[in-house]
Protein backbone atom coordinates (compact mmCIF):
# COMPACT_ATOMS: atom_id res chain seq x y z
CA UNK A 1 0.00 0.00 0.00
CA UNK A 2 1.45 3.71 -0.88
CA UNK A 3 0.82 6.96 1.05
CA UNK A 4 -1.31 8.03 -2.15
CA UNK A 5 -4.21 5.97 -3.28
CA UNK A 6 -6.44 7.14 -6.60
CA UNK A 7 -10.06 6.38 -4.80
CA UNK A 8 -8.76 8.47 -1.37
CA UNK A 9 -8.91 11.83 -3.41
CA UNK A 10 -13.03 11.09 -3.92
CA UNK A 11 -13.11 10.56 -0.26
CA UNK A 12 -11.78 14.72 0.14
CA UNK A 13 -15.34 15.32 1.74
CA UNK A 14 -14.71 13.34 4.65
CA UNK A 15 -12.14 16.06 5.85
CA UNK A 16 -15.39 17.88 6.23
CA UNK A 17 -16.66 16.21 8.97
CA UNK A 18 -15.20 18.18 11.61
CA UNK A 19 -15.36 22.06 11.28
CA UNK A 20 -17.66 21.67 7.96
CA UNK A 21 -18.21 25.38 8.05
CA UNK A 22 -14.55 25.62 7.17
CA UNK A 23 -14.63 23.14 4.48
CA UNK A 24 -17.45 24.67 3.02
CA UNK A 25 -16.47 27.91 2.66
CA UNK A 26 -12.97 26.25 1.07
CA UNK A 27 -15.18 24.18 -1.42
CA UNK A 28 -17.25 27.31 -2.49
CA UNK A 29 -13.75 29.35 -2.77
CA UNK A 30 -11.82 26.55 -4.74
CA UNK A 31 -14.83 26.21 -7.07
CA UNK A 32 -15.64 30.01 -7.43
CA UNK A 33 -11.44 30.50 -8.61
CA UNK A 34 -11.76 27.77 -11.36
CA UNK A 35 -15.04 29.44 -13.16
CA UNK A 36 -14.64 31.73 -16.43
CA UNK A 37 -13.45 35.14 -15.51
CA UNK A 38 -10.46 37.07 -16.65
CA UNK A 39 -8.99 33.99 -17.09
CA UNK A 40 -10.47 30.82 -19.21
CA UNK A 41 -11.38 27.65 -17.43
CA UNK A 42 -8.64 26.37 -20.00
CA UNK A 43 -6.03 28.58 -18.65
CA UNK A 44 -7.01 28.25 -15.16
CA UNK A 45 -6.75 24.83 -15.55
CA UNK A 46 -2.93 25.11 -16.69
CA UNK A 47 -2.36 26.90 -13.94
CA UNK A 48 -3.60 24.21 -11.64
CA UNK A 49 -1.57 21.77 -13.48
CA UNK A 50 1.80 23.96 -12.87
CA UNK A 51 1.09 24.38 -9.34
CA UNK A 52 0.05 21.00 -8.49
CA UNK A 53 3.55 20.16 -10.17
CA UNK A 54 5.26 22.67 -8.05
CA UNK A 55 3.57 21.47 -4.93
CA UNK A 56 3.99 17.75 -6.10
CA UNK A 57 0.70 16.37 -5.06
CA UNK A 58 -0.78 13.18 -6.41
CA UNK A 59 -4.23 14.07 -6.15
CA UNK A 60 -4.25 17.38 -7.64
CA UNK A 61 -1.79 16.21 -10.65
CA UNK A 62 -4.58 13.82 -11.20
CA UNK A 63 -7.19 16.16 -11.43
CA UNK A 64 -5.70 19.17 -13.09
CA UNK A 65 -4.23 16.86 -15.86
CA UNK A 66 -8.17 15.54 -16.16
CA UNK A 67 -9.50 19.17 -16.22
CA UNK A 68 -7.00 20.17 -18.33
CA UNK A 69 -7.91 17.81 -21.24
CA UNK A 70 -11.58 18.35 -20.85
CA UNK A 71 -11.03 22.58 -20.72
CA UNK A 72 -9.15 21.28 -24.31
CA UNK A 73 -5.40 21.84 -24.23
CA UNK A 74 -3.20 19.24 -25.25
CA UNK A 75 -0.25 17.28 -24.20
CA UNK A 76 2.04 19.78 -25.72
CA UNK A 77 0.10 22.93 -24.22
CA UNK A 78 0.28 20.26 -20.55
CA UNK A 79 4.23 20.16 -20.98
CA UNK A 80 4.32 23.44 -21.51
CA UNK A 81 2.79 24.53 -18.51
CA UNK A 82 4.25 21.75 -16.16
CA UNK A 83 8.56 23.00 -17.15
CA UNK A 84 6.87 26.24 -16.57
CA UNK A 85 6.54 25.19 -12.65
CA UNK A 86 9.92 23.22 -13.07
CA UNK A 87 11.91 26.03 -14.42
CA UNK A 88 10.27 28.57 -11.62
CA UNK A 89 11.06 25.62 -8.83
CA UNK A 90 14.31 25.15 -10.46
CA UNK A 91 15.15 29.25 -10.87
CA UNK A 92 13.96 29.98 -7.50
CA UNK A 93 16.77 27.46 -6.10
CA UNK A 94 19.22 28.65 -8.26
CA UNK A 95 18.92 32.47 -7.77
CA UNK A 96 19.33 31.57 -4.07
CA UNK A 97 22.93 31.18 -5.19
CA UNK A 98 23.75 34.67 -4.77
CA UNK A 99 23.02 34.23 -1.56
CA UNK A 100 25.72 32.26 -1.01
CA UNK A 101 27.91 33.92 -2.79
CA UNK A 102 27.35 36.94 -0.15
CA UNK A 103 28.01 34.58 2.36
CA UNK A 104 30.82 33.57 0.97
CA UNK A 105 31.78 37.24 0.46
CA UNK A 106 31.09 38.33 3.99
CA UNK A 107 33.57 35.69 5.72
CA UNK A 108 36.00 35.92 2.88
CA UNK A 109 39.35 38.06 2.66
CA UNK B 1 -8.16 -0.81 -47.40
CA UNK B 2 -6.10 -1.04 -43.93
CA UNK B 3 -6.51 -4.63 -41.89
CA UNK B 4 -7.10 -3.88 -37.85
CA UNK B 5 -7.96 -7.13 -35.73
CA UNK B 6 -9.13 -5.88 -32.34
CA UNK B 7 -9.11 -7.98 -29.62
CA UNK B 8 -12.50 -8.28 -27.99
CA UNK B 9 -11.91 -8.08 -24.10
CA UNK B 10 -14.72 -7.96 -21.60
CA UNK B 11 -16.84 -9.48 -23.59
CA UNK B 12 -20.26 -8.71 -23.32
CA UNK B 13 -20.45 -8.40 -19.74
CA UNK B 14 -22.95 -5.80 -18.85
CA UNK B 15 -21.62 -1.60 -18.41
CA UNK B 16 -21.03 -0.98 -14.57
CA UNK B 17 -22.44 2.52 -13.63
CA UNK B 18 -22.94 4.03 -9.99
CA UNK B 19 -26.16 4.67 -10.81
CA UNK B 20 -29.50 4.15 -13.11
CA UNK B 21 -30.28 6.45 -15.55
CA UNK B 22 -34.23 5.24 -15.53
CA UNK B 23 -34.27 6.79 -11.59
CA UNK B 24 -31.70 9.78 -12.23
CA UNK B 25 -34.19 11.29 -14.96
CA UNK B 26 -37.24 10.76 -12.91
CA UNK B 27 -35.10 12.14 -9.63
CA UNK B 28 -35.17 15.38 -11.74
CA UNK B 29 -39.22 14.76 -13.10
CA UNK B 30 -38.15 13.56 -16.26
CA UNK B 31 -39.15 10.98 -18.73
CA UNK B 32 -37.13 9.41 -21.90
CA UNK B 33 -40.22 10.43 -24.17
CA UNK B 34 -39.24 10.81 -27.66
CA UNK B 35 -41.10 14.16 -29.47
CA UNK B 36 -41.39 12.64 -32.80
CA UNK B 37 -39.48 11.32 -35.51
CA UNK B 38 -37.74 14.94 -37.68
CA UNK B 39 -34.07 11.84 -38.32
CA UNK B 40 -34.50 8.84 -40.19
CA UNK B 41 -31.36 7.77 -39.13
CA UNK B 42 -29.84 4.80 -41.49
CA UNK B 43 -27.06 2.39 -40.51
CA UNK B 44 -26.35 1.47 -43.79
CA UNK B 45 -23.91 -1.74 -42.21
CA UNK B 46 -20.58 -2.12 -40.34
CA UNK B 47 -18.63 -2.25 -42.68
CA UNK B 48 -15.46 0.44 -42.75
CA UNK B 49 -12.32 0.79 -44.44
CA UNK B 50 -10.81 1.66 -41.56
CA UNK B 51 -11.06 0.21 -37.59
CA UNK B 52 -10.79 2.83 -35.20
CA UNK B 53 -10.47 1.99 -31.23
CA UNK B 54 -13.51 4.23 -30.17
CA UNK B 55 -15.59 2.82 -32.60
CA UNK B 56 -19.48 2.06 -31.25
CA UNK B 57 -20.06 -0.03 -34.26
CA UNK B 58 -17.31 -2.33 -33.96
CA UNK B 59 -16.67 -1.80 -37.76
CA UNK B 60 -13.97 -2.29 -39.94
CA UNK B 61 -12.88 -4.03 -43.20
CA UNK B 62 -13.53 -7.27 -42.14
CA UNK B 63 -17.20 -7.08 -41.22
CA UNK B 64 -19.74 -8.21 -43.66
CA UNK B 65 -23.14 -6.78 -42.50
CA UNK B 66 -24.33 -4.68 -45.43
CA UNK B 67 -27.97 -3.22 -46.12
CA UNK B 68 -29.20 -5.04 -49.49
CA UNK B 69 -30.87 -3.91 -51.65
CA UNK B 70 -34.49 -5.01 -50.43
CA UNK B 71 -33.97 -3.06 -47.11
CA UNK B 72 -32.93 0.11 -48.50
CA UNK B 73 -35.93 0.22 -50.65
CA UNK B 74 -37.94 -0.22 -47.93
CA UNK B 75 -36.23 2.38 -45.88
CA UNK B 76 -36.85 4.53 -49.28
CA UNK B 77 -40.51 3.63 -49.25
CA UNK B 78 -40.61 5.12 -45.73
CA UNK B 79 -38.64 8.56 -46.75
CA UNK B 80 -41.38 8.58 -49.52
CA UNK B 81 -44.48 7.75 -47.49
CA UNK B 82 -43.34 9.77 -44.89
CA UNK B 83 -41.12 12.72 -45.68
CA UNK B 84 -38.77 12.56 -42.69
CA UNK B 85 -37.46 16.23 -43.02
CA UNK B 86 -33.39 14.58 -42.23
CA UNK B 87 -32.06 11.48 -43.82
CA UNK B 88 -28.76 10.93 -41.77
CA UNK B 89 -26.34 8.32 -43.42
CA UNK B 90 -24.31 6.27 -41.63
CA UNK B 91 -22.45 3.11 -40.97
CA UNK B 92 -19.48 1.75 -41.26
CA UNK B 93 -18.17 4.00 -43.67
CA UNK B 94 -21.65 4.37 -45.81
CA UNK B 95 -20.44 5.25 -49.03
CA UNK B 96 -19.21 1.63 -49.34
CA UNK B 97 -22.74 0.13 -49.76
CA UNK B 98 -23.67 -0.49 -53.14
CA UNK B 99 -26.91 1.22 -52.63
CA UNK B 100 -25.21 4.32 -50.42
CA UNK B 101 -25.57 6.56 -53.48
CA UNK B 102 -29.39 5.63 -54.56
CA UNK B 103 -30.06 6.18 -51.02
CA UNK B 104 -28.91 9.55 -51.37
CA UNK B 105 -30.16 11.00 -55.04
CA UNK B 106 -33.79 9.35 -53.93
CA UNK B 107 -34.05 11.00 -50.66
CA UNK B 108 -32.93 14.15 -51.81
CA UNK B 109 -35.39 13.88 -54.97
CA UNK B 110 -38.36 13.15 -52.53
CA UNK B 111 -37.07 16.48 -50.80
CA UNK B 112 -35.13 15.25 -47.48
CA UNK B 113 -32.25 17.09 -46.10
CA UNK B 114 -29.20 14.31 -46.42
CA UNK B 115 -26.65 13.86 -44.23
CA UNK B 116 -23.58 11.60 -44.70
CA UNK B 117 -21.68 10.54 -42.10
CA UNK B 118 -18.41 10.59 -44.24
CA UNK B 119 -14.97 9.25 -42.72
CA UNK B 120 -12.79 11.36 -45.10
CA UNK B 121 -10.56 8.54 -45.81
CA UNK B 122 -12.69 6.52 -47.56
CA UNK B 123 -12.39 8.92 -50.88
CA UNK B 124 -9.01 7.32 -51.35
CA UNK B 125 -10.70 3.94 -51.32
CA UNK B 126 -11.22 2.46 -55.48
CA UNK B 127 -14.45 4.02 -56.95
CA UNK B 128 -14.52 6.80 -54.63
CA UNK B 129 -12.63 9.30 -55.94
CA UNK B 130 -15.28 11.42 -57.11
CA UNK B 131 -17.03 11.72 -53.55
CA UNK B 132 -16.71 15.48 -53.48
CA UNK B 133 -18.60 15.96 -56.64
CA UNK B 134 -21.18 13.90 -55.59
CA UNK B 135 -21.87 15.35 -52.52
CA UNK B 136 -21.98 18.30 -53.92
CA UNK B 137 -24.30 17.28 -57.00
CA UNK B 138 -26.57 16.68 -54.59
CA UNK B 139 -26.40 18.99 -51.97
CA UNK B 140 -25.42 16.95 -49.50
CA UNK B 141 -24.44 17.89 -45.67
CA UNK B 142 -21.44 16.22 -44.85
CA UNK B 143 -20.30 15.08 -41.39
CA UNK B 144 -16.68 13.97 -40.37
CA UNK B 145 -15.00 13.09 -37.78
CA UNK B 146 -11.33 14.30 -36.76
CA UNK B 147 -10.59 13.91 -33.19
CA UNK B 148 -8.19 16.84 -33.31
CA UNK B 149 -6.01 19.20 -35.16
CA UNK B 150 -3.01 17.28 -34.77
CA UNK B 151 -1.42 14.19 -36.08
CA UNK B 152 -0.63 12.16 -32.93
CA UNK B 153 -3.22 12.23 -30.88
CA UNK B 154 -5.80 11.80 -34.20
CA UNK B 155 -3.86 8.66 -35.59
CA UNK B 156 -3.97 7.16 -31.61
CA UNK B 157 -7.12 6.78 -32.39
CA UNK B 158 -8.39 6.34 -36.11
CA UNK B 159 -4.84 4.59 -37.12
CA UNK B 160 -1.56 5.30 -38.63
CA UNK B 161 -1.56 7.63 -41.44
CA UNK B 162 -5.35 8.11 -41.08
CA UNK B 163 -4.49 12.06 -40.26
CA UNK B 164 -3.01 12.96 -43.45
CA UNK B 165 -5.40 11.32 -45.66
CA UNK B 166 -7.88 13.51 -43.96
CA UNK B 167 -6.63 16.11 -44.30
CA UNK B 168 -6.06 15.54 -47.84
CA UNK B 169 -9.66 14.55 -48.19
CA UNK B 170 -10.93 17.90 -46.50
CA UNK B 171 -8.57 19.96 -48.63
CA UNK B 172 -10.50 18.17 -51.55
CA UNK B 173 -13.88 18.73 -50.16
CA UNK B 174 -13.01 22.69 -49.82
CA UNK B 175 -11.94 22.63 -53.59
CA UNK B 176 -15.57 21.64 -54.08
CA UNK B 177 -16.65 23.99 -52.51
CA UNK B 178 -17.83 22.54 -49.11
CA UNK B 179 -17.22 24.25 -45.95
CA UNK B 180 -16.09 27.55 -47.38
CA UNK B 181 -19.56 29.14 -46.00
CA UNK B 182 -21.28 29.54 -49.06
CA UNK B 183 -23.97 27.33 -48.50
CA UNK B 184 -22.16 23.52 -48.84
CA UNK B 185 -22.01 22.34 -45.33
CA UNK B 186 -19.12 20.47 -44.19
CA UNK B 187 -19.52 19.91 -40.13
CA UNK B 188 -16.45 18.05 -38.02
CA UNK B 189 -16.96 15.48 -34.97
CA UNK B 190 -14.44 16.29 -32.17
CA UNK B 191 -14.22 12.94 -29.50
CA UNK B 192 -11.86 12.49 -27.10
CA UNK B 193 -8.84 10.87 -27.38
CA UNK B 194 -9.43 8.37 -24.43
CA UNK B 195 -11.31 8.19 -21.05
CA UNK B 196 -12.67 12.27 -20.54
CA UNK B 197 -15.22 14.42 -21.35
CA UNK B 198 -14.95 16.68 -24.61
CA UNK B 199 -14.09 20.42 -23.80
CA UNK B 200 -16.77 23.15 -24.26
CA UNK B 201 -17.72 23.24 -27.90
CA UNK B 202 -17.08 26.43 -28.54
CA UNK B 203 -13.39 26.68 -26.99
CA UNK B 204 -12.33 24.14 -29.32
CA UNK B 205 -14.04 24.63 -32.18
CA UNK B 206 -12.04 28.03 -32.49
CA UNK B 207 -9.07 25.93 -31.67
CA UNK B 208 -9.94 23.39 -34.61
CA UNK B 209 -10.32 26.48 -37.29
CA UNK B 210 -7.69 28.39 -36.20
CA UNK B 211 -5.25 25.35 -36.12
CA UNK B 212 -6.31 23.70 -39.38
CA UNK B 213 -6.51 26.96 -41.15
CA UNK B 214 -3.10 27.96 -39.69
CA UNK B 215 -1.57 24.54 -40.77
CA UNK B 216 -3.50 22.93 -43.28
CA UNK B 217 -5.26 25.69 -45.23
CA UNK B 218 -8.43 23.68 -44.12
CA UNK B 219 -11.81 25.09 -43.49
CA UNK B 220 -15.05 23.94 -42.31
CA UNK B 221 -18.36 25.16 -40.83
CA UNK B 222 -19.43 23.81 -37.14
CA UNK B 223 -17.39 21.63 -34.93
CA UNK B 224 -19.47 19.23 -32.67
CA UNK B 225 -18.16 18.22 -29.43
CA UNK B 226 -19.01 14.33 -28.96
CA UNK B 227 -18.56 12.12 -25.95
CA UNK B 228 -17.10 8.52 -25.93
CA UNK B 229 -19.76 6.15 -25.22
CA UNK B 230 -18.92 3.34 -23.12
CA UNK B 231 -20.18 0.78 -26.06
CA UNK B 232 -18.51 -1.90 -27.98
CA UNK B 233 -14.87 -1.26 -28.96
CA UNK B 234 -14.79 1.93 -27.01
CA UNK B 235 -16.17 0.14 -23.84
CA UNK B 236 -13.31 -2.80 -24.37
CA UNK B 237 -10.48 -0.30 -23.94
CA UNK B 238 -12.10 1.00 -20.90
CA UNK B 239 -12.04 -2.04 -19.32
CA UNK B 240 -8.35 -3.14 -20.71
CA UNK B 241 -7.19 0.03 -19.36
CA UNK B 242 -8.76 -0.20 -15.89
CA UNK B 243 -10.62 2.91 -16.80
CA UNK B 244 -14.33 1.98 -16.70
CA UNK B 245 -15.37 2.34 -12.99
CA UNK B 246 -13.65 5.93 -12.85
CA UNK B 247 -15.09 6.86 -16.99
CA UNK B 248 -18.94 5.64 -15.60
CA UNK B 249 -18.38 7.56 -12.48
CA UNK B 250 -17.29 10.84 -14.04
CA UNK B 251 -20.74 10.46 -16.76
CA UNK B 252 -22.64 10.09 -14.18
CA UNK B 253 -21.50 13.10 -11.86
CA UNK B 254 -21.78 15.30 -14.90
CA UNK B 255 -25.05 14.31 -15.59
CA UNK B 256 -26.71 17.30 -16.56
CA UNK B 257 -30.73 17.43 -16.78
CA UNK B 258 -30.77 20.15 -19.16
CA UNK B 259 -29.07 17.89 -21.47
CA UNK B 260 -32.02 15.60 -21.38
CA UNK B 261 -34.07 18.20 -23.70
CA UNK B 262 -32.04 17.76 -26.92
CA UNK B 263 -31.44 14.04 -26.67
CA UNK B 264 -30.67 12.43 -30.12
CA UNK B 265 -33.41 10.14 -29.40
CA UNK B 266 -36.03 12.82 -28.82
CA UNK B 267 -36.25 13.27 -32.63
CA UNK B 268 -34.54 10.48 -34.33
CA UNK B 269 -35.25 6.92 -35.25
CA UNK B 270 -32.58 4.70 -35.95
CA UNK B 271 -32.51 1.74 -38.78
CA UNK B 272 -30.43 -0.92 -38.67
CA UNK B 273 -28.78 -3.08 -41.72
CA UNK B 274 -31.55 -5.12 -41.73
CA UNK B 275 -34.35 -3.16 -41.41
CA UNK B 276 -35.26 -3.11 -37.97
CA UNK B 277 -35.60 -0.09 -35.79
CA UNK B 278 -34.13 1.48 -32.52
CA UNK B 279 -34.32 5.32 -30.46
CA UNK B 280 -30.67 5.94 -31.64
CA UNK B 281 -27.24 4.44 -32.93
CA UNK B 282 -26.30 3.19 -29.82
CA UNK B 283 -29.13 1.01 -29.12
CA UNK B 284 -28.54 -0.43 -31.88
CA UNK B 285 -24.96 -1.34 -31.44
CA UNK B 286 -26.83 -2.76 -27.99
CA UNK B 287 -28.93 -4.43 -30.31
CA UNK B 288 -31.51 -2.26 -27.44
CA UNK B 289 -35.08 -2.09 -29.94
CA UNK B 290 -37.37 -0.01 -30.27
CA UNK B 291 -40.35 -0.55 -27.34
CA UNK B 292 -41.95 -4.00 -28.05
CA UNK B 293 -45.55 -2.89 -28.22
CA UNK B 294 -44.44 -0.45 -31.52
CA UNK B 295 -44.00 -1.85 -35.28
CA UNK B 296 -40.19 -2.95 -35.33
CA UNK B 297 -39.26 -2.60 -38.46
CA UNK B 298 -39.09 0.51 -40.79
CA UNK B 299 -41.30 -1.84 -43.39
CA UNK B 300 -43.72 -1.20 -40.72
CA UNK B 301 -43.19 2.09 -39.80
CA UNK B 302 -45.91 4.53 -39.03
CA UNK B 303 -45.08 8.16 -37.12
CA UNK B 304 -48.07 8.45 -35.42
CA UNK B 305 -47.45 5.41 -32.94
CA UNK B 306 -43.82 6.45 -32.62
CA UNK B 307 -44.97 10.35 -31.55
CA UNK B 308 -44.21 10.45 -28.06
CA UNK B 309 -42.83 6.84 -27.73
CA UNK B 310 -40.98 5.38 -24.34
CA UNK B 311 -37.29 5.32 -25.31
CA UNK B 312 -35.74 2.13 -23.88
CA UNK B 313 -32.09 3.81 -22.40
CA UNK B 314 -29.73 1.92 -20.37
CA UNK B 315 -26.49 2.92 -18.31
CA UNK B 316 -24.77 4.04 -21.64
CA UNK B 317 -27.10 6.93 -21.77
CA UNK B 318 -24.98 8.12 -18.97
CA UNK B 319 -22.77 9.60 -22.21
CA UNK B 320 -25.23 11.55 -23.71
CA UNK B 321 -26.25 13.69 -20.44
CA UNK B 322 -22.96 14.46 -19.03
CA UNK B 323 -21.67 17.64 -18.94
CA UNK B 324 -23.49 19.75 -22.15
CA UNK B 325 -25.04 16.83 -23.45
CA UNK B 326 -23.79 14.55 -26.20
CA UNK B 327 -25.79 13.52 -29.42
CA UNK B 328 -24.90 13.45 -33.26
CA UNK B 329 -25.47 17.00 -33.53
CA UNK B 330 -22.71 17.89 -30.72
CA UNK B 331 -23.39 19.35 -27.20
CA UNK B 332 -26.80 19.77 -26.91
CA UNK B 333 -26.52 22.54 -24.22
CA UNK B 334 -24.94 25.91 -25.61
CA UNK B 335 -22.87 27.91 -23.10
S1 LIG C 1 -15.52 5.32 -36.05
FE1 LIG C 1 -16.31 5.59 -38.13
S2 LIG C 1 -14.50 5.53 -39.44
FE2 LIG C 1 -13.90 4.66 -37.47
S3 LIG C 1 -14.22 2.44 -37.69
FE3 LIG C 1 -16.09 3.29 -36.80
S4 LIG C 1 -17.42 3.68 -38.56
FE4 LIG C 1 -15.32 3.45 -39.35
S1 LIG D 1 -27.93 6.45 -25.80
FE1 LIG D 1 -29.65 6.69 -27.21
S2 LIG D 1 -31.45 6.26 -25.98
FE2 LIG D 1 -29.77 6.69 -24.57
S3 LIG D 1 -29.97 8.88 -24.15
FE3 LIG D 1 -28.50 8.62 -25.82
S4 LIG D 1 -29.73 8.89 -27.68
FE4 LIG D 1 -31.16 8.47 -26.00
Amino acid sequence: MSYYEEEDLGRFGEVGRHRPDLFEKFMAWYQACQEDGALSRREKALIGLAVAHALQCPYCIDAFSQSCLEAGSNMEQMTEAIHMASALRGGASLVHGVQAHNSVNKVSM
Amino acid sequence: MSRQTLPVIGGDAPLRAPADFGEKLAAHGLSPRAAGVEVLQVNVGKLCNQACKHCHVDASPRRTEVMPAEVAEQVLEAVRRFRFPVVDITGGAPELNPNFRRLVTESRRLGSRVMVRHNLTVMFEPGQEDLPEFFRGHSVEVVSSLPYYLGRQTDAQRGPGVFDKSIEALKRLNAAGYGRGDGLTLDLVYNPVGAFLPPPQGSVEADFKRELLARHGVTFDRLYTITNMPIRRFLEYLRRSGNEERYMRRLVDAFNPAAVEGLMCRTTLSVDWTGRLYDCDFNQMLGLGVDGSLPQTVAEFDPERFEGRMVATGAHCFGCTAGAGSSCGGAVVKS
